[in-house]
């Protein structure tokens, strides 16, 4: 059996044992309402969490497509990234759980001839996971500075226009 | 390869997970970037000779504290315990049953487990219970007792300021503790010591010399209201003719001066002016603005109950100096928890006005018999229910409507219905958010109280991630373009809210709508609507 579809077929577990993995980062309190309010409404940390890893399984183990991925890892790192509990590190290091998740159901396979090396294959394509999660998490917090830096720019244009120093140009 | 499952165990040993809290008293508080508001300006504390003005910065060890800092907050509790029978009953019934703890989105948004409500209301209560109850004097800590320390002290100043006073929490609370009241009382402590931050102190400053939070001088004022008449004009061909301070008007109208400064309040504004003139045209309402009396919102009431009576004030001083009957107050929030709660036992009874009762449909606002102070929906609700406004709803098809409840008017004062039953009758796509977010269960936008600041960023971003939740879910369900409110704080906080979340939806008050919908007699025909977009199916007319 191909690693892929191997993984394919205790998608059910990889993806529980990833889920908490990822929650465990938050504090107990915390941890416990994000596992077990199932409202998306009431619990969109959770619910966008679990449905983030979701598709990013998927894509992992069919190799979908890279705007795709980077859609479903924003949904997780948008999140995280204005989370200042987490540094940038720990923000985005749930990725590399998956590593961890997968060798532990992997671990018996492991004495077929092939098994090994497909691992590491696919290993390396949680590495650039990794790499994407690192692109999405700076372009989300260049987002948030983005805001700010506006915000000050207008607060400066507005004052600046209270006090009669802007003239627009006049239409003829 | 038999020695295969070792290398796979000692590569299996990483991990990425952030140290585990302690319980709750011995997690000390972290100030963290992004999360609190720059502290205030000595100036402007000083403006209002509230006590305590200094330089400090809260990323310092040293606060700069007063000796006596303990004395001071341990008298200011006790005697606001035996002021506001309120807080003594807040401090002493709650059960730590919980149902509150994951109601708040600063709590859902964050993820820091001292942002659920219960907690954070336990940070003053257990300081209540070691200064004024027995067991906590003679137990301390195993009563839930302990000392008021610097260390708490920050912690007090950290979570107090991320609480937006919202009280979605009190809709939980079995026995109907509100925690907003708790924050309240908590920010009017630290402000004995002089721990405000600068986005409310600032303001108050300038609302207690100006008249409002920006400190728009009466002249500015008056021009930048008549910016809007000139643009007015440019759109429906018509001069609106606003009065300023109009001796013996029928109506006096206060609005946040947001909606006079900033997008998209400003488009909400020359709706106002624009339904106005509309009402004058046809019916004979003389509604006059004031550029004293110029401002709704009260960031007083974030200070402490003193300095809201004082922003308050103005707006009854206003009304009986210019011989009005009764006031109409524009789309705000925490402005009608002030005007509903407060005002009349503050600064009422307002003896010499009327009580209010709409002159063109003859309804009488029973709701305000004592204060004299109707919330525009209401009045528009009421004239669109007598078939009063000519309206094309049409003008709005552009637009895929969704309705945020703003906390206070929502929470504060029962406002459910009106704001939609405008929005229904002035567009034609309109759909709700999910059950949970909307109504009295609304999600705060995230900036309320004070906290719509540029420093604190993701603190607003995470906890307005609730709120943003619903609109995206609205959003890529029915297409929902726009998300509509009736605050102006919203209309500040929504679009970086949206910028972050949701980048497809525009953020819009009421009004804006209610005036892109109404027609005006003798207006010419208009292609663009209150922003200067083309109405649909004028986009090629608007070009030229």
């Amino acid at each position: 059996m191909k690693i892929e579809d191997f993984l394919g077929s205790r998608k059910k577990d990889i993806i529980e044992k990833w889920f908490n993995r990822v929650i465990e980062t938050y504090s107990d309190d915390t941890a416990h309402f994000l596992k077990t309010q199932k409202d998306p409404f009431a619990n969109p940390v959770g619910s966008n969490i679990l449905s983030g890893l979701n598709a990013l399984f998927d894509g992992l183990v069919s190799g979908g497509d890279e705007k795709e991925i980077e859609a479903f890892l924003d949904r997780i790192i948008r999140i995280r990234a204005i989370q200042t509990i987490f540094s940038p590190s720990q923000a985005t290091a749930f990725i590399f759980d998956l590593k961890k998740v997968i060798r532990d159901i992997y671990k018996n396979e492991l004495n077929k001839s092939d098994a090994l090396m497909e691992l590491l294959l696919f290993e390396t394509r949680i590495d650039s996971l990794g790499l994407a999660a690192f692109d999405v998490f700076v372009k989300c917090r260049e987002q948030i500075y983005e805001i700010k830096a506006n915000q000050e720019r207008s607060k400066i244009f507005r004052a600046f226009e209270r006090a009669g120093l802007v003239t627009e140009i006049q239409e003829e | 390869m038999k020695n295969l499952p070792k290398s796979v165990e000692l590569l299996s040993g990483i991990d990425h997970k952030p140290p585990k809290q302690k319980g709750w008293m011995d997690t000390p508080v972290e100030i963290r970037k992004g999360m609190y508001c720059y502290a205030s300006n000595p100036k402007s504390v000083e403006y209002l000779s509230l006590p305590n003005a200094r330089p400090w910065n809260p990323l310092e060890d040293d606060w700069k504290l007063p000796e006596n800092w303990q004395q001071i907050l341990h008298d200011g509790f006790k005697e606001r315990l035996e002021r506001f029978r309120s807080f003594k009953i807040f401090m002493d019934i709650c059960v730590r049953c919980g149902a509150c703890a994951d109601k708040c989105h600063f709590f859902i948004g964050t993820g820091d487990p001292k942002n659920m409500p219960v907690l954070r209301a336990e940070l003053l209560r257990s300081v209540y219970r070691n200064d004024f109850t027995t067991a906590g004097k003679i137990l301390g800590r195993l009563a839930g007792g302990r000392k008021m320390t610097l260390d708490v002290l920050k912690e007090w100043w950290y979570y107090l300021f991320q609480c937006s006073e919202c009280r979605r929490c009190s809709v939980f609370c079995p026995y109907g503790i509100d925690t907003a009241e708790i924050t309240i009382m908590g920010r009017e402590l630290l402000n004995l010591l002089g721990l405000n931050i600068d986005w409310i102190a600032t303001p108050v400053a300038n609302c207690y010399r100006t008249g409002n939070h920006l400190g728009i001088q009466p002249h500015a004022f008056k021009d930048m209201l008549e910016f809007f008449v000139d643009d007015i004009e440019e759109i429906t061909g018509i001069r609106v003719e606003p009065n300023f301070n109009k001796k013996g008007a029928d109506i006096l109208f206060v609005t946040p001066s947001g909606d006079v400064f900033a997008d998209p309040g400003t488009y909400n504004c020359m709706g106002y002016l624009i339904l106005f003139h509309f009402l004058k045209e046809k019916y004979g309402l003389d509604v006059t603005w004031s550029t004293y009396a110029s401002e709704g919102g009260n960031f007083g009431f974030f200070t402490s109950h003193e300095t809201m009576k004082r922003l308050n004030s103005k707006m009854y001083m206003e009304a009986k100096r210019l011989g009005v009957k009764w006031i109409i107050g524009g789309e705000c929030g925490h402005m009608w928890r002030v005007i509903h709660q407060y005002m009349d036992t503050m600064n009422g009874p307002a003896d010499f006005l009327e009580e209010p009762v709409s002159p063109i449909t003859g309804t009488r606002f029973e709701n305000a018999k004592s204060t004299k102070m109707i919330h525009l929906v209401e009045f528009t609700a009421d004239l669109i229910k007598h078939g009063k406004l000519d309206l094309d709803p049409s003008r709005n098809d552009n637009l895929k409507v969704t309705f945020h409840d703003s906390c206070n008017p929502a929470r504060g004062m029962g406002l459910l219905d009106e704001p939609r039953y405008i929005i229904n009758n002035v567009c034609n796509h309109f759909y709700e958010m999910p059950p949970n977010t909307i109504r009295e269960q609304t999600f705060c936008c995230g900036s309320g109280s004070g906290l719509n600041a540029g420093e604190d960023m993701e603190l607003r971003m995470s906890g307005g991630l609730p709120r943003a939740n619903a609109v995206r879910h609205v959003h890529e369900k029915y297409g929902v373009n726009m998300l509509a409110n009736i605050c102006a704080i919203d209309r500040a906080a929504f679009p970086d809210l949206m910028k972050y979340w949701v980048p497809e939806v525009g953020v819009t008050g009421v009004h804006e709508m209610v005036a892109n919908a109404l027609i005006l007699p003798g207006e010419k025909e208009r292609t663009t609507d209150l922003r200067g977009e083309p109405l649909p199916g004028m986009e090629d007319e608007a070009d030229e």
